[in-house]
């Protein structure tokens, strides 16, 4: 760049800029774990991204060799560790599809209860977290003081507040909760007496009749705020043909447009749980979206995943009220050292972040012959480079915010 | 279509040699195909207004091979490799899943990966799934743009998806056994 110098009293600098490579994470804060992205830069211009992975990887699929597949759930917890309940289902159900197994309805009831009450908690932390990556902090204290009491609750089912291995195959591994302390930040937050006793699913009931009305906020703190749309409103563009082609699920896949959602056209496996529910996929466009926004960009993205807490809320509604009449038991018995058949299966399942696939061979022993889990994230972090590139630097964490990655279900 | 019907228009497509088998009764149906042809086939599967698969859901790597003697009696395979391809459509709603089957080692020298050709410009996340596959099971996909480790580190040695894999005594001085 030239700059015609008139004023004898200002020095002319060499202003051109050499390029740079900068390393982004991966111990970076909005990398969302141990992302590590190699950035090459001309000033504040990012012209070439280069993800490198696998600081977590734990050899998950090796451990699935050498354990039966009830062993193994626990290492599914820590795949995607916010949606820990989602992969055991997903896991499970695929060993039942293999063994040919099918649960009582009771069991599936409850499964769809658990596993929608996971998926609002995990997009709790999502919208939470890509308010923080974006510059705003308040919404990721909203978002966890919310997601507490999903923990408190889940923590009153299974005993563990993170890595449940609640749902197994077969159906749980314990019925709902009947009657239990209020969890102490329901209590607050409802003026209950911290020291009163509720049923389980009244708890549930409280906790959706409040935080039902609060969603309007976060849609006033962060979609419909001005700042949020000018950082996330058609950066990031990815159409319907890239997605495809990328592989995405989920969010990510609806935001760009696709009305597929595999708890309506995934495996009749999967699908027959959600019978009998009244509840819609959500995908871009939106007739209510700013007019800044254009198809498939972070905006999309986003706002799928908040309409489907919605979604989320009247399904784990409908649950509770068919959980009482629903017949069978909530667990049929499946015993730890069952062999698996020689046949293979793969089965995917709508986790929050995607379609999470697992793959099982059997050769007639306990152990399954390969267990391979195929992650969504992985496929969401594939389009990074060509969607970051061209952008300025402080993008980078508002695109790949938006393709909500957990770095432990990447690297397995 | 059913998998019945996608084996029927692969094999009049391309010719018994090119689709070697299929097995239609298993819980999900599988076509084998020649390693040679598997790229050609997977642009037609893509491409072709009756198939349409778009979307390629996962591509993994089976070491098939029993070391333990005592689960050997119920294992009925020659040790070979698979690549497995399970495909689906958005438009048609239809799935398949498509088989490679390869030598352990290319031509038997142990240490030479097996070749396959790549489908990364089939679909685009074939990509990373077939780094992966490289990383972890060890197939050399050919044609790839960027086969180099995805997972693992740079400087690992051995690929640990294998069954004969053995996990090394240490690495860069930090003990792992």
């Amino acid at each position: 760049m030239s700059v015609t110098v008139e004023d004898p009293r200002i020095v002319e600098f060499d202003v051109r800029t050499d390029e740079m490579l900068v390393n982004m994470g991966p111990q970076h804060p909005s990398t969302h774990g141990v992302l590590r992205l190699l950035l090459r830069t001309d000033g504040e211009i990012v012209n070439e991204v280069t993800p490198h992975l696998g600081y977590l990887h734990r050899c998950a699929e090796k451990i699935g060799e050498n354990l039966s597949p009830v062993q193994w759930i626990p290492y599914t917890d820590r795949m995607d560790y916010l949606a820990g309940m989602n992969m055991n289902l997903g896991m499970s159900l695929a060993v039942e599809k293999l063994i040919g197994m099918e649960v009582p309805e009771k069991a599936m009831t409850l499964r769809v209860l658990i596993g929608e009450l996971g998926r609002i908690a995990s997009h709790l932390v999502g919208m939470g977290a890509y308010g923080l990556d974006l510059g705003t902090f308040s919404p990721f204290l909203y978002a966890f003081r919310e997601r507490e009491i999903i923990l408190d609750l889940f923590e009153e089912a299974c005993g563990a507040r993170l890595t449940y291995s609640y749902l197994t195959i077969g159906g749980a591994t314990h019925d709902l909760p009947g009657v239990i302390p209020i969890p102490p930040g329901l209590a607050q937050l409802t003026g209950r007496d911290p020291n009163s006793a509720v049923q389980w699913t009244e708890a549930l009931t409280m906790f959706l009749d409040w935080l039902e009305p609060r969603i309007k906020e976060y849609h006033a703190l962060l979609t419909r705020n001005h700042i949020f749309i000018k950082r996330t409103a058609g950066l990031g563009v990815m159409d319907r043909e890239m997605a495809i082609d990328y592989g995405c699920t989920g969010p990510v896949l609806r935001g760009s447009g696709v009305d597929f959602d595999l708890r309506r056209d995934g495996d009749p496996i999967y699908t027959r749980m959600y019978e009998g529910y009244v509840w819609k996929v959500i995908n871009a466009p939106f007739a209510d979206a700013p007019r800044e926004v254009v198809l498939g960009d972070n905006w999309c993205r986003f706002y799928v995943r908040m309409l489907e807490v919605k979604e989320a809320i009247s399904l784990v509604r409908q649950a509770i009220e068919k959980y009482p009449s629903a017949k069978g038991k909530f667990r049929d018995s499946h015993k730890m050292s069952a062999k698996l058949p020689a046949d293979e299966v793969y089965l995917e399942t709508e986790c929050p972040r995607g379609a999470m696939g697992f793959y099982f061979v059997g050769d007639g022993n306990t152990e399954p012959f390969r267990a391979r889990a195929k992650s969504s994230c992985f496929c969401n972090l594939a389009p990074t480079a060509p969607l970051c590139e061209g952008y300025l630097l402080a993008d980078i964490p508002a695109v790949v915010g938006s393709l909500d990655i957990v770095m432990g279900e990447i690297d397995r | 279509m059913t998998a019945e019907e996608i084996r029927d228009l692969l094999v009049e497509t391309f010719g018994e040699e090119k689709i070697n088998g299929a097995n239609l009764d298993a819980i999900d149906p599988w076509v084998e195909v020649a390693p040679a042809a598997i790229a050609e086939v997977a642009t037609f599967l893509k491409h072709d207004e009756r198939t349409k698969f778009d979307h390629l859901n996962c591509l993994s790597g089976v070491d098939y091979l029993q070391p333990d003697p005592k689960k050997a009696k119920t294992f009925n395979h020659e040790p070979h490799i698979q690549v497995v391809y399970h495909l689906s459509s958005y438009d048609l709603k239809h799935k398949i899943t498509v088989k490679v089957k390869l030598p352990r080692w290319k031509d038997g020298n142990e240490g030479d990966l097996p070749e396959v050709p790549t489908v990364s410009g089939v679909w685009r996340i074939a990509d990373w799934h077939e780094r992966e596959t490289f990383d972890l099971v060890g197939i050399n996909f050919v044609g790839h743009p960027n086969l180099v480790r995805i997972l693992c580190a740079e400087d690992w040695v051995g690929h640990p998806l294998r069954k004969d894999y053995e996990f090394p005594l240490e690495y860069h001085g930090m003990r792992c056994k």
